[in-house]
């Protein structure tokens, strides 16, 4: 790969994992509990889709071949995508769309950071405006953790199968596929197995002060980053991609 | 089922330019963290603040509006109470 492609490509993989969870949330706007709930997930998920036109805009300036951020959001199949699966999994109830953005959060809070201090400096620029949000958000999500979990009888038991569910789209995060070695290297990237140690202490703090119980070591989910999605990923991509798709290049 | 509210509070917010809280509106929330939460991703998206006050509204001791007369009234005609015959120079801001 030539040095602008790392870039380009780790950009355009950032840029997935934060355009499908913010098309997911996106999916939740009007069916919050609360208002102040709906106000909360529409903020986010348009701070998410944010992150992912200037990450999908800079993979585009890196390639220069002429493509835009709606090139990469509208007009890539499935097996483009690089997303992680653990954002691509369905809302369910509040609790799985709380846990969902919790073991992600907690793992982006940690890349960006590492991203930051990254050689490529239009990254480290995205990154280091994403985190503020993110941090946020994580905010967010594990003050929710610690209300369900430490809540009702029936919080606690709906926000543990949640954490039962998700838990196997966790290891994911942590396996460093070739790009991910050519930015540690090349570019001070992300180190994953120290973002692994980390992760694991935050999450393991959260989960207790939640009163809930860690999921037991298992088989692990993996693909995203191939390219290889959950069947739920297609139809994801059909609603999102719809318009362009009966109507290329239409504008609005 | 029955729905149950959650209690109500009190947004302040103190702007950037701005020296003391203000009353923004109100949210619900179950518990105080949440109020700040809530608070800030209703009234300060838009970069309106620099600082953030929630108080529960049933803690907020109100004036009767049927006491408006006796409570204001009596203040009304005493006009040397007000500094209004001074000139006020335009180097002094907020005043």
């Amino acid at each position: 790969m030539s040095n602008r492609a790392i870039p380009a490509t780790y950009a355009t993989r950032l840029g997935d994992n934060a355009l499908v969870l913010g098309q997911r949330m996106i999916e939740l706007v009007a069916a919050s509990p609360e208002l102040e709930e709906e106000l909360a997930n529409a903020n986010f998920s348009l701070d998410y889709i944010g992150q992912a036109r200037m990450f999908y805009t800079y993979a585009a300036e890196c390639e220069g071949g002429g493509r835009t951020e709606d090139d990469f959001a509208f007009l890539r199949p499935e097996h483009e995508y690089r997303n992680l699966l653990l954002v691509e999994q369905p809302n369910g109830h509040f609790g799985d769309s709380t846990v969902r953005a919790l073991l992600f959060e907690s793992w982006y809070v940690l890349l960006l950071e590492s991203l930051t201090q990254c050689a490529d400096e239009g990254i480290a620029a995205i990154a280091a405006r994403a985190i503020k949000e993110v941090r946020y958000h994580l905010r967010h999500s594990s003050q929710w953790l610690v209300r369900l979990g430490d809540g009702t009888e029936e919080s606690h038991a709906r926000v543990q199968a949640s954490l039962d569910k998700l838990w196997c789209f966790t290891g994911e995060m942590f396996v460093a596929d070739e790009l991910d070695d050519a930015m540690l290297n090349e570019f001070n990237g992300p180190d994953l197995a120290a973002i692994e140690l980390q992760w694991q202490k935050n999450v393991a703090a959260f989960v207790a002060e939640a009163k809930l119980e860690q999921p037991d070591d298992q088989w692990m989910a993996s693909g995203g980053k191939q390219g290889k999605h959950t069947e739920h990923f297609g139809f994801l991509l059909a609603e999102m991609q719809h318009l362009q798709r009966v109507y290329p290049g239409a504008e609005w | 089922m029955s729905k149950q509210e959650w209690p109500l509070y009190e947004v302040f917010i103190r702007s950037h330019s701005g020296l003391s809280h203000r009353h923004a509106g109100s949210v619900h929330a179950a518990d105080d963290e949440m109020a700040l939460s809530n608070a800030r991703d209703t009234y300060t998206r838009r970069s309106e603040g620099v600082s953030i006050w929630v108080v529960r509204s049933d803690q907020i001791i109100a004036s009767d509006p049927a006491e408006t007369a006796a409570f204001f009234e009596p203040a009304e005609d005493k006009i040397y109470r007000h500094p209004t015959f001074y000139e006020i120079p335009d180097e002094v801001e907020n005043l």
